[in-house]
């Protein structure tokens, strides 16, 4: 009886998995066993090249792992049960527990340029601060995005079209007017949240995944008016030239009324770096300041709600319209500040910066980390951006393993890693958060 | 006049193509109610697949014309089978774990799995440019540019009436299963009320795992008639070609199969007589421009039925 039963067992998950080789050999057989490229001297004549060798092992290694996993998991009767979940920090942004590691966090960014600093010098540290301003960068797209996404529940996938005004902004304003950074920051936000009311207006009557397509619609709209107004634009050109940031009027640069010499210190390119850090840092840390604020006023529970269910919004007399544009240029607005922040640093922006990918990542970070959660988006973006430059070495395959990787988490964890959807305000004391589990469908 | 005959012509195949691929959209819109963002990028994977079967059975224009429309309706079949593959194991892997789930989680998942999939071409086939020689060159000339030879020459060539005849007969074969078969008639059930129709004994996951299957081998058709009018193919066209078919399937109504054709057409007309006559540089925006303007003024499209909202 026993071995019949083991038997059987073992019977259907070969079955199973051969089936799944079948299907990965039908896959890989031509995507993967034959390449075909243009050969080069010989005119633009096609050529096949064979790679069979990688198709046998494609499909013997999803045979070998679906046979495994059968036989250990997914086929037996008392699957042993592997509970990652606990892993995670839990919590969202009220939590007491993660209080240790926001302010953890705070203590650690702030410090970072000086740590980095005294241990690998001014030269050695100087890649390790970019990439830490890039990935506040993101930090900070993320949290204007989540205010759109994880508050209000409205997908927006042209979130970087609002990155883009704010770049633009600022650099056509310093080209054709000479404003300052520091005048055009403000604008840059304003623009941005301008054209998000623009943007928003329309569309918002459309439910979660018209307007998703939509928006894309229109970031793809400002992408190609970009590329293509050469007289304005630059085109494919792009901005150069544009004027980086002054710390209280004072310039990063060698000589008598520079940032180094009126402080006495000697010049180093370095400063300007740990300035760019700390003002990104600033822009993030406002950013969320400002959406942990919103949340506990009326119009943050407003957006929360209506993320939960919009028709019980209108019912409750919640002013639909106005909830759904104030989140959207909020987010805009700090996609704005962020995409001016953006050209000053890099000194040069083209419409390249901001494809569609783009607006994949932030989203990415955003959902990944956590709808709604703020320390979520933190862990996602450092991770992310993070494994982008980790892996900079395999080009062609990190954008192909982040795409999987979207796929695996969202089948996984659907509500992103930090899972919660905290309500800012409970009924009773005791009643402070709504596990994710416990949260069936909403219509988010 | 003959220039507006020659846009009209042109515009005609190219909406024959877009069409092909909104059906995938609309069919797989109208069972879960989901857009099927890797659409497009499987629509690519169907052009490249079409595209190393022409190359490694040596099609070329100087095969004999019989010879030549055998070895492309094999092409066609091959690869409608394996881009199904391709449709299939993404609804699989991406799409079936997460019914049920949050309305936004399939859709990211999605963007997810056209991101992976436009890589792993990249990865598996190189990123450059992959021109095909052209397989027909013949066409038909409807004017001689008038007596003084000044006027405009209308070509109809041989590969427009191909895709323009095979778009036809698959739309007749399609709208026959739909209506007339079985799995059509669960396809209906389930696109109607997929609770209901489980009850009454349709295998609701094996229906739209078929859903996925068909839109994904019209896909690939899409892609290789893409392939022999362009000549061209490379891993990035699915992402244009994609939303301008959503555009199409939103247009003549999401769920309804004439809608999604009628939409490709009217996309494709409007896409080229925008370039013929305005600029070929925003020849996106005016399509993306439509799919937004029909979303917010025109939501159900031109054949669709009205959505209800439901609490």
């Amino acid at each position: 009886m026993q071995a019949r039963k083991k038997d059987s067992l073992l019977v259907a998950s070969v079955k199973d998995s051969l089936g799944a080789a079948v299907i990965t050999f039908a896959l890989a057989c031509v995507m993967v066993g034959l390449r075909v490229d243009v050969a080069s001297g010989r005119g633009a004549e096609l050529f096949l090249e064979h790679r069979w060798l990688a198709v046998a092992v494609a499909v013997l290694v999803v045979f070998a792992g679906r046979l495994a996993m059968n036989i250990f998991f997914w086929k037996r009767e008392d699957p042993p049960s592997l509970n990652l979940s606990g892993l995670l920090p839990k919590g969202g942004m009220g939590g007491g527990s993660s209080n240790v590691l926001k302010y953890g966090l705070v203590v650690l960014a702030v410090a970072l340029p000086f740590a980095l600093m005294f241990w690998l010098g001014a030269r050695g540290s100087r890649q390790y601060i970019d990439l830490a301003i890039l990935v506040m960068t993101y930090v900070m797209l993320g949290w204007g995005l989540n205010i759109v996404v994880g508050l209000a529940g409205l997908l927006d996938l042209g979130y970087v079209a609002f990155y883009a005004v704010g770049a633009y902004s600022y650099a056509l304003l310093a080209h054709y007017f000479g404003f300052s950074f520091w005048l055009c920051l403000p604008l840059a936000g304003i623009l941005a949240a301008f054209w998000g009311v623009i943007l928003g207006f329309p569309v918002l009557r459309l439910r979660g995944d018209y307007l998703a397509i939509v928006t894309l619609a229109f970031g793809e709209i400002i992408r190609v008016v970009l590329l293509n107004w050469y007289q304005f634009t630059g085109g494919p050109d792009g901005l150069s030239g544009i004027p980086r940031p002054s710390f209280f009027g004072l310039e990063f640069t060698r000589g008598e009324d520079g940032f180094a010499s009126f402080f006495g210190l000697d010049y180093s390119s370095i400063h300007r770096i740990i300035f760019l850090y700390y003002l990104i840092f600033a822009m993030a840390l406002f950013t969320n300041f400002v959406t942990m604020r919103l949340r506990r006023m009326p119009i943050g529970r407003a957006w929360e709600a209506l993320r939960e269910d919009e028709i019980a919004c209108r019912a409750l007399g919640i002013n639909t319209t106005n909830t759904k544009l104030t989140a959207f240029a909020l987010g805009a607005m700090f996609a704005g500040f962020a995409g001016s922040f953006f050209a000053t640093r890099q000194g040069f922006i083209s419409p390249e910066s901001f494809t569609f990918l783009e607006s994949a990542i932030i989203l990415a970070i955003v959902v990944l980390g956590g709808l709604g959660s703020q320390i979520g988006v933190v862990i996602a973006a450092i991770v992310m951006i993070g494994g982008f430059e980790f892996f900079r070495e395999f080009e062609e395959y990190r954008m192909l393993v982040f795409g999987m990787i979207m796929v695996v988490i969202m089948v996984w964890k659907p509500r992103g890693l930090i899972s919660s959807r905290t309500p800012s305000v409970a009924l009773s004391r005791n009643a402070k958060g709504i596990s994710a589990d416990l949260v069936q469908e909403g219509h988010g | 006049m003959d220039y507006f005959l020659q846009q009209l012509i042109n515009g005609v195949t190219l909406g024959s193509i877009y069409g092909l691929i909104a059906i995938g959209y609309t069919m797989v819109y109208g069972i879960i109610g989901m857009i099927n963002f890797a659409h497009g990028d499987i629509f690519m994977v169907g052009s490249f697949v079409a595209l190393i079967l022409i190359v490694a059975l040596g099609i070329t224009a100087a095969t004999p014309v019989l010879l030549l429309i055998l070895a492309l309706a094999l092409v066609l079949v091959v690869a409608m089978a394996l881009t199904a593959v391709w449709g299939w194991t993404v609804e699989r892997i991406a799409y079936r774990p997460l019914r049920g789930s949050f309305r936004l989680a399939p859709l990211i998942t999605a963007i997810g799995a056209s991101i992976a999939l436009q890589n792993f071409v990249q990865v598996s086939q190189g990123a450059k440019n992959k021109p095909l020689q052209p397989l027909f060159s013949g066409s038909f000339q409807l004017t001689d540019g008038g007596a003084d030879g000044s006027g405009f020459i209308v070509n109809l060539s041989y590969i427009q009436i191909l895709i323009v005849v095979t778009t036809v007969i698959l739309m007749g074969g399609f709208t026959y299963l739909i209506n007339n078969t079985n799995l059509g008639r669960s396809q209906r059930a389930c696109e109607q009320d997929r609770k209901m129709a489980s009850l009454l004994g349709v295998n609701v996951d094996r229906t739209i795992s078929l859903t996925f299957v068909m839109g994904a081998s019209l896909a690939s058709v899409a892609g290789l008639m893409f392939l022999l009018y362009y000549g061209v193919v490379d891993f990035y066209i699915g992402f244009l070609a994609g939303v301008k078919a959503f555009t199409a399937a939103v247009l003549g109504g999401i769920g309804s199969l004439p809608g999604a054709m009628l939409g490709g057409l009217l996309i494709g007309l409007i896409e080229t007589f925008w370039s013929g006559y305005f600029s070929v540089e925003y020849k996106d925006v005016a399509a993306f421009s439509i799919l937004a303007i029909v979303l917010i003024f025109m939501p159900e499209g031109l054949l669709g039925q009205p959505e209800v909202e439901k609490v």
